[in-house]
């Protein structure tokens, strides 16, 4: 596999890494959902890692720096689906992921990043679904 | 009386290039599960060697581990020696401080890696290399 895909769903996209991922692999990533977040004007981004086995201080940083890049473009982060053992092993670790918000699983982290999104669109009169062009 | 340890398998790897990271910790996951190492234990293993290896890779063009497989009184665990012939650390107290970095990062590796290890042990010296080494027990 050389390559993570990025699913769009609606005004988010959705990636599920299911490899133990090699830098190279996390680098591309990282770059690729910049890129997809500004051609699709998503407004949040949602990745899955309840298929990874261990999360180092590399992996956290990208995670972060995806995170960081996003919200430039006003778009969320949501991770979800971190195995308990994963959770324990970063805390000791030392390593917070900033910038990115956490949730159980796929659906409860939609859910939050409806939320997020859909609070701030109400409080946000210029903001119009309709005139938001897809690709 | 200080217990003896006993070794039970060694095994080495080298780690060249960043591709080598991620089989070298499959490795040390075999070894972590033959010995019925719990998940988390593994994870927090698996982290640290992560940690070590990548620091060997960015700072001393890589390196050779030794996996061991060893044994104290009852208990049963994972010996990992990483060993580079890279520039050494000028000062090794000040490397394990948390946030301490000379290549711009967040300085997590060493000290996380020494929270994660049951026990932790480095040498280095200035223009000869580094050393480090780490065990988890299975229940530790
Ligand atoms: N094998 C090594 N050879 C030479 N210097 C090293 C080695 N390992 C660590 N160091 C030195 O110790 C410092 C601290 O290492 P540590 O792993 O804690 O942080 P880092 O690698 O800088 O950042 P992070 O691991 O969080 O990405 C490094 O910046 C480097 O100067
Ligand atoms: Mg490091």
């Amino acid at each position: 596999m050389d390559k993570i895909p990025i699913l769009r769903m609606g005004r988010f996209l959705l990636v599920t890494i299911q490899v133990d991922l090699y830098d190279k692999l996390a680098l591309d990533l990282e770059a690729d959902l910049i890129k997809m977040v500004g051609k699709t004007n998503a407004r949040g981004i949602l990745i899955d890692i309840s298929a990874v086995n261990i999360v180092d201080s590399f992996m956290g940083r990208i995670i972060s720096n995806i995170g960081a890049m996003a919200k430039l473009v006003d778009a969320e982060t949501v991770v979800v689906g971190m195995q308990p053992a994963v959770a324990i092993t970063l805390v000791e670790l030392g390593l917070p992921l900033r910038g990115v918000y956490t949730a159980l699983n796929v659906e409860k982290g939609m859910d939050l990043l409806k939320s997020k999104v859909l609070r701030e669109e109400e409080t946000d009169p210029d903001d119009d679904y309709a005139g938001d062009s897809s690709v | 009386m200080i217990t003896p340890v006993i070794l039970l398998s060694k095994d080495n790897m080298t780690v060249l290039r960043e591709q080598d990271v991620v089989p070298f910790r499959n490795r040390v996951k075999e070894y972590a599960i033959k010995i019925r190492m719990g998940l988390v234990n593994q994870t927090k293993l698996i982290t640290a060697a992560s940690e070590l290896a990548r620091n060997m890779l960015k700072y001393a063009n890589g390196g050779i581990v030794s996996i061991e497989t060893i044994a104290r009184g009852r208990e049963s665990g994972i010996r990992l020696t990483f060993k580079d012939e890279g520039p050494g650390i000028a000062d090794v107290n000040l490397a394990l401080k948390d946030g301490f970095s000379t290549g711009k990062s967040l300085g997590l590796g060493l000290p996380g890696a020494r929270r994660l290890a049951s026990e932790f042990e480095i040498n280095s010296e200035i223009g000869k290399g580094t050393k480090v080494m780490i065990i988890k027990w299975a229940n530790g």
